[in-house]
């Protein structure tokens, strides 16, 4: 399977199953029409005559040797033999956590899934017994995994900042004894930062993200306080004496868009004009009954936005002041094995979500939704057949992504997002596969870009 | 070659060969915690 588009002057063709990467000339380009695999030893009668008014028989017949010379090694129209690791695919140990150290937020943001912070559930936090309870649980699954991630979750963490403090504390005393590496990391919307939690966090933390959507009246229209002034003013001046005291370790500033800005190029901009280099500015989640929420008809702007976005990354690239956007990082050599591609984003499998009562459920976005209760850390009770379940919800498990050309990249999308807004757990969100291939395509653009110097 | 520029290894079939260790980053703990992008992780190895 290929995937072939134009974009910013540039002819790409991706090989699916190899992940090669390929830019060709306009003659290849159409070409690539009338061929498939098995590449045959003559360039075929009908794409020479359909082809004749626009090339050189030459032109047409040079291109097609080199279509069959990649087909030869490899790296076009590869076959699809990845069904073989489908056993790599199942049951694997638990080694990543969100723990909702706080059901409660001192922010009352629109577009917030968690309700406002609690879940649904009432406002609370989480004691440090039940902190201690998920690490322990988190030791006792992750088996063989050396690296064990743990990411403070709210609601808003820094409102029971004791109780992170303790479970770092309490965790770095077992990883001696149990051969492991936690991993901490923190999701935070800034209004508690200080000194002491910054401190705390830069040296304890490997990756922080700093709630923030961009220009101070976009921020401010949704990220409200309680009583109802924005968080922009507080946050900014924190989040830079963050960073700055960081160094360089991981951070991102995150911020939602929402159908408020869709020209959320000026946000990502903005957002690395105050200093920032490593942002993450991504669609908002909600029902599309809601004013702010993303809906089919935004498509072809987002697209546009998209386009207007890379073309701006490259030019700063170019001029060596390029900055990292999250959902534009792709590393073509380097990137994840195709198992892990093939395995998606693990909620419920090695990742789940432990709520301020002990709670279990697959991830995050699922808290709060009785039916997908996984277990609790008080009685150990654990619903194996529901992680097995999450575990078979991989690219070869869902039905359109098995042949969708960008199966490796996204991996089958959010589970979550797919049971609440396309019916099931295994049923990709359509809204949310098209803004991850347009993003993929941009993302492969500015690699042929830097590659043209 | 004249008409194609490959930009990489194309090397996934390889990596599924020795991969799958499990060691690196779960996709939603990076910075999204809503639209799962898997391929902007980083390999452990």
């Amino acid at each position: 399977m290929i995937h072939k588009y134009s974009l910013n002057g540039y002819n790409i063709v991706l090989d699916v199953h190899s992940g090669g990467v390929h830019v060709v000339d306009d003659v290849t380009y159409d070409l690539l029409d009338f061929v498939d695999a098995p590449v045959p030893d003559v360039c075929p009668e009908q794409a020479v005559k359909a082809l004749a008014d626009k090339y050189s028989l030459e032109q047409i017949t040079d291109a097609f040797s080199e279509i069959k010379e990649l087909w030869e090694e490899g790296i076009l129209f590869s076959p699809d033999d990845y069904e073989q690791f489908a056993d790599k695919m199942v049951a694997s140990p638990i080694k990543a956590m969100c723990l909702h150290i706080a059901h409660d937020c001192n922010l009352r943001c629109q577009y917030c899934f968690a309700a406002t912070g609690d879940f649904g559930g009432g406002r609370k936090l989480m004691d440090f017994e039940t902190g201690k309870a998920a690490i322990d649980f988190l030791l006792e699954h992750s088996k063989g995994r050396r690296n064990l991630e743990l990411d403070f979750f709210g609601g808003e963490p820094l409102m029971n900042f004791d109780v992170v403090k303790q479970v770092v504390e309490y965790a770095r005393s077992k990883e001696k004894e149990y051969g492991k590496n936690f991993r901490f990391t923190v999701t935070t919307n800034g209004i508690l930062l200080n000194d002491d939690n910054t401190d705390f966090i830069n040296r304890e933390m490997s990756n922080v993200v700093l709630s923030i959507d961009g220009r101070k009246e976009v921020n401010d229209r949704l990220r409200k306080r309680v009583d109802q002034s924005g968080s922009y003013d507080s946050i900014v001046p924190k989040y830079q004496k963050l960073v700055e005291k960081r160094g360089d370790r991981d951070y991102y500033v995150r911020g939602t868009f929402t159908k408020y800005n869709l020209d959320f190029t000026k946000d990502v901009m903005h957002l690395n004009e105050l200093g920032f280099d490593q942002v993450s500015v991504e669609p908002v989640v909600g029902d599309p009954s809601t004013g702010y929420a993303i809906t089919e008809e935004d498509l072809p702007r987002i697209f546009a936005e998209y386009e207007t976005l890379a073309k701006e990354l490259i030019q700063r690239k170019k001029e060596g002041k390029g900055f990292n956007f999250f959902h534009f990082m792709l590393d073509l050599d380097q990137g994840p094995c195709a198992i892990k591609r093939l395995r998606g984003c693990g909620c419920g499998n090695e990742y789940v979500a432990i709520t301020p009562d002990g709670d279990i459920y697959p991830c995050h976005q699922f808290v709060g939704m009785e039916n997908w209760k996984m277990g609790s850390l008080y009685d150990g009770s654990f619903d194996f057949k529901m992680k097995d379940m999450f575990a078979r919800a991989n690219v070869y498990g869902k039905e359109s992504c098995k042949d969708c050309w960008a199966k490796f990249y996204c991996s089958g999308g959010c589970n979550a997002n797919n049971l609440q807004y396309a019916g099931d757990v295994h049923k990709p969100h359509k809204l949310s596969c098209e803004l991850e291939k347009k993003r993929l395509e941009c993302a492969i653009m500015i690699k042929a870009a830097m590659a043209d110097e | 070659m004249k008409h194609i520029k490959t930009l990489n290894q194309a090397n996934l079939k390889k990596s599924a060969a020795k991969g799958g260790c499990g060691e690196c980053q779960a996709s939603c703990q990076s910075a999204c915690k809503t639209s799962c992008t898997v391929a902007n992780q980083k390999c452990e190895k």
